[in-house]
This record gives C-alpha cells, sequence and structure tokens, in this order.
C-alpha cells in the first residue's frame, strides 16, 4: 500500500529524515513512535504530501508522489488523515464537515453524501450530534467526528498523526475504540502515537525512529518484550514507566 | 526550470494568468520606458518639452528648488536645507533603540533649537525670514514632527482617561476620540483655519501655520489615543494585578510599568500611525499652506511650464513613497527584532 | 463674542432657506440650479458624497479583495506585482494621487475630437468619460458629445484615486484575514482531497471573513472620510458645497458643525452596524 524508498527530508539546512525505508502492506497496522523531533509526523505527512520529500521515493496504492498536482490529488482521495488538533471546520457543523469534501471532490449527491455521514456518526457513536457545531462538543467527540469526516471519502488508506495528544485522559479511551474497531474491520493504518496500550492491542509491526531513522521495527509482542537497540529499551523504559 | 514549473506554471488556470501577465507587460512596459526614458526630456527647456513626445522631466530640473523651499529666499537656501538635514537625522538616530535613553529629549530640543535659528534667523548674522515663507519638504516635516510631538502626550492622557472609571473624565475622552476620528480632517482644517480667529478678542491674529498645527496636534492625539489603548488592553491583566498588589499610586504605576509595556507592543502600529500622519499633511495645501505638494502643484501654474502635471505627481509621489516605505521597512523590521 | 458680532454672524440656520445663487458643476441624483436654496445645495453635497463613496467602495472592495489573494497566490508574477502595487498606493499620499488622476485625464486623454473609444458606445476623452445609458448614446456633435451620460474627469479621477487607494488598504486586511486562519484547517481539507480554489472558498474565507470585517468596515469609513478631498480637485461633494457656502454666507460655524453633524452620522451609523455583526457572528 505505501512504499517509501530511501527517504529524505531536509527543513532548510535541518534533516528531519535520513535515508527512511518503509512500507506498509494492505490490511497492515503500523504504530510508528520515537522520541519528539525523531521525525515521525514529519514521515506519516508524506505519505499525502502535506510535506514533501526531497530525495527518495514515496508511492502510494501504485502512484508515485511527485509534484505532479494531478497524482497528488489522486493520493488524497485515497487516503484519509485524522490530525492532533481535529482540525474541524467551525463554521460548519458537524454533518457538513462530513459532506463538504464528499459532494465537492467525489460529486456524490447531496442526500447520499448525508446518508453516508450518518452512518459514519453512527460508527463513531455520536450521530445525535450531526447539527451541533465543532465547538460545542467534547475533544473526544471532536476527534471522532474527524475520523468520521475522513472515512466519508471511503479511503483504502487512514493516516493518523497522534490522534490522542491533544485530549485530556478521560477522552483517549473513546477515541482509542473507535480507532480498534475500525482496525478490526480490516482497514490499512499507520499510526504516529504514545499510546502503547493500542500498539499492543493492534499494530501488527511498531516502528520506533530517532533522529530521522528508523531505528528499530518489529511486531509488538517483540518490540515491547525484547527491544534490541540500546535507544528504544530507553525510550520504552520512558514511556511505559509512568 | 522547475522553479518556473512550480511557481508560473503549476496548474492550467496559472499558466493562463502568466502568460496574461506576460502580455500585459509587454504592451504596457515598452512604451512606458519609452515615455519615462528614451523620449523624455532632461533639459530644463520648456519648447523642448513641449515639441517632445516623452516626459518632460526638465520641469523637475527647472523647478525643484521651488518645490523643496517653497518661497524661501533663493539664495538662503542652504538653511533649509541644513534644517532639513538636521530634522531627518534626528528621526533617524530616534529610530534606534540603543538611543531610547533619558538624554533623547535634549537631543529633540537642541536639535529643534537649532532648525529654529537655521529657520528664523535673525541672529548669529543671518537674515530674519518670516515663517510664511517657509515652505516645501521643510513644511511638511515639521508638521510632521511638532504634531507627532505635541499629539503624543495627548494621546497617552486620553487613552488613559478612556480607562478612566469617572464618567465625565471617560465620556469626555470617548467623545473626544469618537468625534475626531467621525470626521473627515480636512473638516478639522477649517475649523481651525476659520473659527479659530473668531475667538479671540479682535486685534489678536493667530498665525496660519499655528492654526493648521493646533488642528494637526487635535487629529492626531485622537488616533493615536486608540493606538495606545490597544496596547494598554494587550498587557497581560497580571501586571495590573502586580502593580496593584505593589501599592504603588496611580502615576507612578502608570508611568513605571504600564505605559512602558504598552507603548513596546504598540510600536508597529504607531508607525504605521505615523506614516499615515505624514501623508495627511500634504491636505494642508487645501488651507493655504504651502507644504511639498502645495509647491509641486503650484509650481505648474507658471504659463509655460503648465500641462506637465503627470511628471509633477509622479515626481511628488517618489518623494513622499522614498520617506513613507522607509518609515514602513522601520515597522516591519521592529516587528521581527521583538 | 465681540468679534463674532463684530462680523455679523447670524448664528443660526435661517440661512438655509435663501437662495444660493451659485452653481453646482454635477449632481448624482438630484436636480438643481442656482435659484434653489442653500439647503438644497448641501443635499445635492450630500448626495454627491455618498454617490461617490457607495461606488468607490464597491470598486475597493472588489479589487482589494482580489489584489490579497493574488498576493496569497503561488504564482510568482501576481504575487510580486500585487505586492508592488500594495506597497506603492499604501506610501503615496491620497492627495498626491487624486491630483495624478485628474492630470492624466485631463493632460493625458485626447480632446474630444480623437476620443479612445474602447467598447461601441463608450468614449474616453479629457472631458471625461462618455457611456450609453438605456434610453441614448453619445454622439459627437460639433465639440462635444451630447447624449449618453459621462462621468466627469473631476468625478472620475476621484472614483479611480479613491477606490485604487483603499483597494490597496482592503488588500492587506484580506491577507491578514486569510493568513490568521488556522494552517491545520488549510491541512485538513487538503487532506480530504479538496482543490486549493475550493479550500479557499468553502474552508478558509468564511473563517477569514470574522477577521476581516471589523477593519474592513473602517476602511469604508475612511473612503467616505476621504471624500471629502473632493473640494480639492473640484468635486462638488458636501465639504465642496458647505464651503462655497461658508464663503458666501460668512456662516462658518453653521457650516463646518453640517459638515460635520453629516460625517458623525455616517461613521456612528458605520460603527453601530459593525458592532450588530460582531454581536450576531460570535462563534458558535
Amino acid at each position: 500500500m505505501i512504499e517509501m524508498i530511501k527517504v529524505s527530508k531536509w527543513f532548510g539546512l535541518f534533516q528531519a529524515l535520513k535515508e527512511v525505508d518503509l512500507s506498509v502492506a494492505r490490511g497492515e497496522k503500523v504504530v510508528v513512535c520515537g522520541p519528539s523531533g525523531s521525525g515521525k509526523s514529519t514521515l506519516i505527512r508524506l505519505v499525502n504530501r502535506l510535506e514533501e520529500h526531497q530525495s527518495g521515493r514515496v508511492i502510494v496504492d501504485g502512484v508515485e508522489l511527485t509534484d505532479d498536482p494531478k497524482k497528488i490529488d489522486l493520493v488524497r482521495r485515497e487516503v484519509g488523515m485524522v490530525f492532533q488538533s481535529f482540525n474541524l471546520f467551525p463554521h460548519l457543523t458537524v454533518l457538513e464537515n462530513l459532506t463538504l469534501a464528499p459532494v465537492w471532490v467525489q460529486q456524490v449527491p447531496k442526500k447520499e453524501a448525508a446518508e453516508t455521514a450518518m452512518h459514519f456518526l453512527a460508527r463513531v457513536r455520536i450521530p445525535e450530534q450531526a447539527d451541533k457545531y465543532p465547538s460545542q462538543l467534547s475533544g473526544g467527540q471532536q476527534q471522532r467526528v474527524a475520523i468520521a469526516r475522513a472515512l466519508c471519502m471511503k479511503p483504502k488508506l487512514m493516516l493518523f498523526d497522534e490522534p490522542t495528544s491533544a485530549l485530556d485522559p478521560e477522552m483517549i479511551k473513546e477515541v482509542l475504540d473507535v480507532m480498534v474497531e475500525l482496525a478490526r474491520e480490516g482497514m490499512t493504518m499507520m499510526v504516529v502515537t504514545h499510546e502503547m496500550g493500542f500498539a499492543k492491542t493492534v499494530a501488527d509491526r511498531v516502528v520506533f525512529m530517532d533522529g530521522g531513522r528508523v531505528v528499530e521495527a518489529a511486531p509488538p509482542a517483540e518490540f515491547f518484550s525484547a527491544p534490541r537497540t540500546d535507544r528504544a529499551k530507553l525510550f520504552l523504559s520512558q514511556v511505559l514507566g509512568h | 526550470m522547475n522553479w518556473a514549473r512550480k511557481n508560473l506554471f503549476a496548474s492550467w488556470p496559472e499558466t493562463v494568468v502568466t502568460l496574461l501577465i506576460l502580455w500585459l507587460i509587454w504592451k504596457t512596459v515598452p512604451p512606458f520606458i519609452d515615455w519615462a526614458f528614451l523620449d523624455a526630456v532632461w533639459r530644463p527647456d520648456q519648447k523642448a518639452c513641449r515639441a517632445g513626445e516623452g516626459a518632460c522631466w526638465g520641469f523637475i530640473a527647472e523647478k525643484h528648488r521651488f518645490i523643496l523651499f517653497g518661497t524661501y529666499p533663493y539664495e538662503l537656501h542652504w538653511r533649509p536645507l541644513a534644517a532639513t538635514a538636521i530634522l531627518i537625522g534626528l528621526w533617524v538616530f530616534s529610530a534606534f533603540r540603543a538611543n531610547w535613553k533619558w538624554w533623547l529629549s535634549l537631543v529633540w530640543v537642541f536639535g529643534l533649537a537649532v532648525i529654529g535659528i537655521l529657520m528664523w534667523g535673525g541672529v548669529f548674522g543671518m537674515r530674519y525670514v518670516e515663517n510664511e515663507r517657509w515652505g516645501g519638504l521643510i513644511l511638511t516635516l515639521l508638521l510632521t514632527t511638532f504634531g507627532l510631538a505635541f499629539a503624543f502626550p495627548l494621546s497617552i492622557l486620553l487613552a488613559l482617561g478612556r480607562r478612566s472609571d469617572m464618567p465625565v473624565i471617560r465620556g469626555l475622552c470617548v467623545g473626544y476620540i469618537e468625534l475626531i476620528r467621525g470626521v473627515p480632517l480636512i473638516s478639522l482644517l477649517f475649523m481651525a483655519s476659520v473659527m479659530l480667529p473668531l475667538f479671540l478678542p479682535s486685534g489678536v491674529t493667530i498665525d496660519k501655520l499655528l492654526r493648521a498645527q493646533i488642528a494637526m496636534i487635535l487629529f492626531a492625539a485622537a488616533y493615536l489615543a486608540e493606538v495606545i489603548r490597544g496596547g494598554l488592553q494587550a498587557i497581560p491583566k497580571g501586571q495590573y494585578d502586580a502593580a496593584h498588589a505593589l501599592a504603588l499610586p496611580f502615576w507612578r504605576r502608570t508611568c513605571l510599568i504600564i505605559l512602558p509595556q504598552a507603548l513596546r507592543i504598540a510600536v508597529p502600529a504607531l508607525v504605521n500611525n505615523f506614516i499615515a500622519f505624514f501623508k495627511d499633511t500634504s491636505l494642508v495645501l487645501i488651507i493655504g499652506l504651502f507644504d511639498l505638494l502645495s509647491t509641486v502643484k503650484i509650481s505648474l501654474n507658471e504659463p509655460a511650464w503648465t500641462g506637465f502635471g503627470v511628471e509633477a505627481y509622479v515626481f511628488a509621489s517618489l518623494l513622499y513613497f522614498v520617506f513613507c516605505a522607509a518609515m514602513s521597512r522601520y515597522s516591519k523590521g521592529f516587528e521581527h527584532q521583538r | 463674542m465681540a468679534n463674532l458680532e463684530e462680523r455679523r454672524i447670524a448664528s443660526g440656520l435661517g440661512f438655509l432657506g435663501r437662495e444660493a445663487g451659485f452653481e453646482i458643476g454635477e449632481s448624482a441624483f438630484l436636480r438643481y440650479s442656482a435659484a434653489d436654496s442653500y439647503l438644497r445645495a448641501l443635499l445635492v453635497g450630500i448626495t454627491n458624497t455618498l454617490a461617490v463613496a457607495v461606488i468607490g467602495v464597491v470598486i475597493a472592495t472588489g479589487l482589494g479583495t482580489a489584489i490579497g489573494l493574488f498576493r496569497l497566490s503561488r504564482n510568482f508574477l501576481l504575487k510580486t506585482l500585487s505586492a508592488g502595487y500594495i506597497e506603492f498606493i499604501r506610501n503615496v499620499p491620497l492627495l498626491v494621487q487624486l491630483f495624478f488622476w485628474y492630470a492624466v485625464i485631463t493632460e493625458g486623454m485626447p480632446g474630444s475630437r480623437e476620443a479612445l473609444s474602447p467598447l461601441p458606445g463608450v468614449f474616453l476623452s479629457n472631458r471625461g468619460i462618455f457611456f450609453p445609458t438605456f434610453s441614448s448614446t453619445p454622439e459627437m456633435q460639433g465639440f462635444n458629445f451630447v447624449g449618453g451620460a459621462v462621468l466627469t474627469p473631476e468625478f472620475a479621477a476621484l472614483l479611480i484615486g479613491l477606490a485604487t487607494y483603499t483597494a490597496a488598504f482592503i488588500a492587506e486586511i484580506v491577507r491578514a484575514g486569510i493568513l490568521a486562519v488556522d494552517r491545520g484547517q488549510g491541512e485538513a481539507a487538503h487532506a480530504l482531497g479538496l482543490s486549493r480554489p475550493q479550500t479557499t472558498r468553502l474552508v478558509i474565507l468564511p473563517q477569514a471573513l470574522r477577521v476581516i470585517i471589523p477593519p474592513m468596515t473602517s476602511q469604508y469609513l475612511n473612503l467616505t472620510k476621504n471624500s471629502s478631498l473632493a473640494v480639492a480637485i473640484g468635486y462638488p461633494d458636501l465639504v465642496s458645497i458647505a464651503n462655497t457656502t461658508m464663503n458666501q454666507t460668512g456662516q462658518a460655524i453653521e457650516g463646518i458643525a453640517i459638515i460635520m453633524g453629516v460625517y458623525l452620522t455616517i461613521s456612528l451609523s458605520i460603527s453601530a452596524f459593525m458592532n450588530w455583526y460582531n454581536a450576531r457572528i460570535v462563534f458558535k
């Protein structure tokens, strides 16, 4: 589904990603973790071209990402993204947030889009909030709406960029539950997160990054019980300690 | 090539736009260069100007002394020139944060005194020149400088008064600010020009320049007051709490803690207002003072040189642009510094 | 007070009923002749002011919004040219620009005989811009055009100057408003597959409007106040006509009070509208 080959990215003189190789197969769930500044957010944002790579290749569902706007468009329609800060459109109701893209990008008729939207709202368990504005919802509810919004485009792949990092602790569970369900239904997922519980439950592979490189990659059972590198060990002791 | 692809031809609509703009440039820039440079007449020869196709910059060559110095005696032009240089120097000197010390006001007082001596004369063997004959660039700069100098303290009082708890003071300040900001500057200039003499005992006259200056001061004070009010509001409330907790009396509190912070926050907006004020001095033309724009307009009245308004106002635009753009650069640099 | 009596300035508005005795160059809406009262003359001034202000606001808004959006475009030429426009226009006094446009029209345009005609029925000459109305079309007769409607050089210069000047400020307001919208909004929209124009129209602009409207109305007010510069180029707006009235009747205080009163009413109305709008559009 995703192929990243020797991908490097610079921000000015600072190299954020150093020849990263990564691949995600269809139906696979990959969790990317690491200390802050390790490049994990940058990496995931390369997949739908919110960031551009300077060297190497990024291929999503057979389409190689370059400067070509048509290819970028193609990829973005197939890839859904959930952000740390939700990024719901505050001037639109929840329902309007969900139907905007299907109507304007996929030319889905309004009625059909609304039905799809209600279906996914039910999936994330807040169908009654359809006519409210995002500011009237709690953080956890907003993030679930964001997930539903991405799902309304019927993507083949879902990206999650630290989806629970901006939530109060009591709301993290409701969002993770939705993500677990999504995973169990077979969605291909790439998730950047600190929630190790989620990784243990759902991930097929855990990718640990540090300093712009992939330091270790292994199935969760292996990664959590017997990390091979020192940096991974250090990270785990810090994250799981508390 | 890659740069061109991304920045000029990124999509079909953008390509069309780029081509359209390039075509427009092709159609307008070469004729403009012909008019402004190649066919232009640079010598102050009005016959050649009228015969020619291009711009008549000779008009500027002929009239620049009048435009810059107005009706100041021709042989004494070195005096307003020196005064202008000193005034610009004072402004530039004050622009550096390093110079924001207590002695800056003394520097200004001294500088302005020197300027006054140069312009009026009457001492040190220099001939006296009455201020009715001052004009051009120095007049614009003096109006701006004195306008801002007196408006500034007034605006601080207005801003503080607007936030006062005493309803009478607050009402007066709000009323003043809203009144001045709601009417055009020209009406204030008329008011000062026409009404001020009416309220004086007969026989006493106020100098026309002074009347205009008063109007400009009252005008600027209202606008600057709003900028300072913005600065006062932008200070975190904790600062006010801390100042109160230290039991400082009102003026101490205000001058030592509140105002320095408010003013620092307000500097970019203040400079923008200074620029606008500098441009507004051009309105004194309407009540008959000889500022820079006025001298440009009057120089067109000479029969030999009428009809070159376009050249004249392009020149005026460039002069003002140089000053305003410099101040604008400064303001932007200031924002980044913070 | 002795001064006032000396000059026999009869305080009061009684003079408004007297015959004006002067001609007015043009009137946007009302018919007027020298035999009409001062009051009518002043009303003509007010309507003339409103005419140029309203049309000016419409043009300035359209032009300013376009330039503001161009300034944010990816296209290098568009970006640079609009930035240059904004920089230059904002740093030159409006009065200079008005004189410039007036000079362009009266000196730069050809005489009536050689008038430019970019569109059928539309003529540009140093006497003004002539264009057809629903009932008649301008035609050359003798030395001038007859029929159709005309934008006098004074009106045209004032309108062009005010609109282009204010547009530069509006462009910066629009740009600041759009930049004020959180970056994440654009990213989310792009991640959903919306194109750049779609993102701007559906997601960014609606949110930007919140930040744009207050300073925008402030600029509308500025444009209205700036129209008072008409007195310098001979367009008979309120200030211009009030000035003539004051000169003829000597009623300086009343004249200035009328000018200030009218402008204050306009500016307080615009402020009131703004407060109403702000209260209504509280972020839901």
